[in-house]
């Protein structure tokens, strides 16, 4: 098994020293890099762990030297490959360690890969350039990989496109092109993001199978302490472009030296940390002393046996039936209630969201405050629409940067003809202070703000109209760990006081632990388990569900199960 | 794919439907009168009147039409007023000139916008980039006319390096060729431009360049390819601006094409050939945008899972 004392006393296969990097905006230059340091030994995994803006994937990419030119560059420092310093070599020696020596994954599969080129000519390209060597023996060798990366009918695979694979085979290819020239060092920069929780145990379990034979030394980059728990034998804690604190994994989870780790391994949200409780944590002083008690039984959401059709259209030689993204979901949601509503990517969770406030077209019963929703003309909707709001994903995207922060809050209000022009400034005013913000930052323009900032404004706009329900489609997916627990309270909070209902659409199984009363697990559009969170979670009927529960890395490294589960 | 050139078919039927009507009423509601313009200043009211008949022009405007449209399906455009020919064979005699035009201003326009476009790109906020956005700028900009009469006088008067007009062999072609193709030149220079630097954002590219791919391979075998699916598209688009483009060139330069044969009938009022050479270009818009839609899937492997 993997040694974990964190005893690298072989020369470094990677050291880098000193490294710093500026990047070069109208205003000068600003410091991204301060003088970083750490040592990377033969057929070890170092993880380079921190949240956004934190460096690290300026890290990895300062040792490939990928630099965007323009924008970033190295002022003082090296990286020394063994005894070679490449901060110094021109840039064609530089291309002959790139893929050779040092190879690299990245996040996203989906689009790492080249879409107009076949897997076969992408994985070719490294062992041609780098091997020399005949076509058909670096086709031989493709195979080899594809086979190493356990992709099924691998000849087949050559000739396809990125497209026609899934996000999980992509980045299995990634692998196979990154070690198809044996590298020394493998940087893996958050290679499991964009993956499912299951499918991210796949390529982890993969990942630390493929160090054991091809002994390739490892940086993995993650923002995902339950991955680092995983996967590292020593872990790099980066914040500020500063590396903040690095040891063994097991003492950077023990016992952490600096605050801030500490703080970051608490803010982790761990899978079975409400076992045995009933509902979210009580977070106000009045809940925590009186418990909320179920006081209406109408629901605020009822669903009976929504459909919802993808795709279908009329064509020359009739109707083009769709996909069925949504089969049959029923399900009822009361208020200061939460269901969440899990499972992984195309499971419909997303769809079903919509459908419920009505943006897409559906078939079946949905109804909001006990009015069904099958009206579609925008007017008859209004009224309706008050009543349930939606919190996206994504708070870059769901504000409009030319729109203050004020003008954005209070646009629901003017809509709907709520009070006048000074009623909504008091009214934002309120709403701003609600979500734990000051009311002067009305006038400010969404650029000026954190993404934790932004999600709160965006809850704020979605409170603007007193709704009783709130759709969040994974609304603290983007967001930090450390700031993703302050925006989950904050809900709780509004929940525990305005009786807010919420569907919580989600694929973090601990977030999803963490908020609610009741889950509802879908899988290929339908609800496959359904009932009170702490017996979901605690007793899964479903194999499906308890996969789910099973494929979340947790954040101890003593308890790594992944990659040892056979 | 067989369901597409059926349904882009049907479509080119009725755009060709709709061209025809139009530009039937338009040329009618025209202040001049093809008979008067045949019979000449000093005719009197009755030979006037005795072409208006022969011609079928005393008649309703919609029976006239309804006419018109009965030849055209049987791949009859009707007969010149001024030329007495048919007026398919005078457009079909005319046609592989403006079609020798057509294909190299494109190919100029292509070459010259792809260069361009992929160098800025590749300088990107640098001098080269700046010079690059405003040579391209005045291409778009500049008058057809005045690049004609420009050109002409460099290379054709002072330097004597092209002809100045005609039709023959590689020389004839050279100017007005880069006349059709320098407007549509900067245009492409500009979307390229955009196209590339939006791919070479994109993290295959990151990808390519990580495995120690050199930085010409990055370019040419990665990106540009991706680079050029937006512009196949336009290029179908395209071909209707080209279309008047042509008319200027080939009247400027005396090319006998279908432009030179329009620009006559207009100026001696000949409806029928106003309305052949018509059809015939909205036919060739159709059916460029159709082999774009067909070329797409070839470059994408995307479009052709769908």
């Amino acid at each position: 098994m993997t040694d974990m004392s964190g005893d690298f006393r072989a020369a470094p296969v990677l050291s880098v020293d000193g490294l710093t990097v500026d990047a070069l905006t109208d205003r000068g230059a600003k410091r991204v890099l301060d003088a970083v340091s750490f040592e990377l030994a033969a057929g070890e995994t170092l993880c380079l762990a921190g949240e956004s803006g934190s460096g690290k994937s300026v890290t990895s990419l300062s040792v490939m030297r990928l630099l965007p030119r323009a924008s970033l560059r190295i002022v003082s420092g090296s990286i020394k490959l063994e005894e070679r310093d490449l901060t110094t070599l021109g840039e064609r020696t530089m291309r002959e360690v790139r893929g050779r020596d040092i190879a690299m994954i990245f996040q996203e599969p989906m689009t790492s890969l080249n879409p107009v080129m076949t897997i076969g000519k992408q994985l070719l390209e490294p062992i041609l350039i780098h091997q020399g060597g005949n076509e058909a023996s670096a086709r031989a060798q493709a195979l080899r990989m594809l086979d190493a990366v356990q992709i099924t009918e691998p000849a087949r695979r050559l000739g396809q496109y990125p497209h026609e694979l899934s996000g999980g085979m992509r980045q299995r290819v990634m692998i196979a092109m990154a070690l198809s020239c044996r590298p020394k060092v493998l940087i893996a920069d958050e290679p499991t993001t964009a993956l499912d929780v299951t499918v991210q145990a796949q390529i982890l379990k993969l990942m630390r199978e493929l160090k054991g034979e091809f002994g390739t030394s490892t940086i993995l980059i993650t923002h995902d302490m339950g991955v680092v728990a995983e996967m590292a034998d020593r872990v790099a804690v980066m914040k500020d472009g500063r590396l903040v604190e690095i040891g063994s994994a097991v003492d950077i989870f023990e016992q952490p030296t600096q605050t801030y780790t500490r703080e970051l391994i608490a803010a982790v949200p761990r899978i079975g940390a409400r076992a045995g409780t009933d509902g979210p944590p009580a977070v106000t002083a009045e809940a925590m002393a009186a418990p909320r008690a179920d006081k209406s039984l109408e629901p605020v959401l009822a669903v009976n046996n929504l459909k919802v059709t993808y795709g279908a259209r009329a064509s020359l030689f009739g109707r083009k039936p769709g996909q069925l993204a949504v089969d049959g979901v029923s399900f009822e949601l009361r208020a200061g209630r939460t269901l969440g509503l899990v499972g992984e990517s195309g499971s419909g969770k997303s769809t079903t969201g919509k459908a419920v406030l009505g943006l897409i077209p559906y078939e079946g019963y949905v109804a909001i405050g006990g009015e069904e929703l099958m009206d579609f003309s925008v007017k008859a909707m209004r009224p309706v629409r008050r009543l349930a709001q939606m919190i996206f994903q994504d708070p870059y995207a769901s504000l409009d940067s030319r729109m203050t922060v004020g003008a954005a809050i209070a646009e629901p209000m003017a809509i709907h003809g709520i009070g006048d022009r000074s009623d909504r400034a008091d009214r934002v005013a309120e709403l701003l202070r609600r979500v734990g913000l000051t009311p002067d930052v009305a006038s400010r323009y969404p650029h000026e703000f954190s993404g934790g900032q932004r999600q709160r404004i965006c809850i704020a706009r979605a409170l603007s109209l007193k709704p009783k329900l709130i759709v969040a489609d994974e609304s603290v997916a983007a967001l930090d760990v450390s700031v993703r627990a302050k925006v989950l309270d904050l809900m709780l909070e509004l929940q525990e006081t305005e009786g807010l209902a919420y569907l919580f659409i989600s694929h973090d199984m601990a977030v999803i632990e963490r908020m609610s009363h009741d889950v509802a697990v879908m899988n290929g559009g339908r609800i496959v388990e359904h009932g009170p969170r702490r017996a979901v979670f605690e007793n899964p009927g479903q194999d499906y569900t308890r996969r789910l529960i099973d494929a979340v890395p947790i954040p101890d490294p003593s308890r790594r199960r992944l990659a040892m589960a056979g | 794919m067989i369901e597409l050139i059926l349904r882009r078919f049907g479509g080119a039927l009725m755009i060709l439907f709709g061209v025809a009507a139009i530009t039937f009423v338009l040329l009618y509601a025209l202040p001049a009168d093809p008979a008067v313009q045949l019979a000449g200043r000093s005719a009197t009211a009755q030979t006037v009147a005795n072409i208006r008949h022969e011609l079928g022009l005393d008649q309703p405007l919609i029976v006239q039409f309804v006419h018109y449209l009965g030849n055209l399906v049987q791949g009859d455009l009707g007969r010149s007023y001024t030329q007495k020919t048919e007026v398919m064979t005078l457009i079909l005699a005319r046609l592989p000139a403006t079609l020798i035009l057509m294909v190299s201003g494109i190919l100029v326009e292509v070459a010259i916008g792809l260069t361009l476009g992929t160098i800025a790109a590749l300088n990107r906020g640098g001098a080269v980039d700046r010079l690059v956005m405003t040579v391209s700028f005045i291409g778009v900009s500049a008058p057809q006319f005045v690049v004609a009469l420009l050109l002409l006088y460099v290379f054709a008067a002072t330097l004597q390096w092209f002809p100045m007009a005609g039709f023959g062999g590689f020389s004839h072609v050279v100017l007005p060729a880069l006349t059709l193709g320098v407007l549509g030149a900067g245009w492409y220079a500009r979307m390229v431009r955009s196209a590339m630097i939006d791919v070479l954002n994109q993290d295959y590219i990151r990808t390519a360049r990580a495995k120690g791919v050199a930085e010409r391979t990055v370019i040419l075998r990665h990106a540009v390819p991706n680079a050029l699916l937006p512009i196949v598209a336009m290029i179908g688009i395209d071909i209707g601006q080209f279309m008047g483009g042509v008319v200027v060139v080939e009247a400027v330069y005396g090319w006998p094409g279908i432009g030179q044969l329009a620009w006559q009938a207009i100026q001696q009022v000949d409806i029928p050939i106003i309305m052949g050479v018509t059809l015939i270009s909205s036919l060739a818009i159709v059916t460029g945008n159709l082999i774009a839609d067909l070329v797409a899937p070839l470059i994408d492997p995307r479009i052709r899972a769908r």
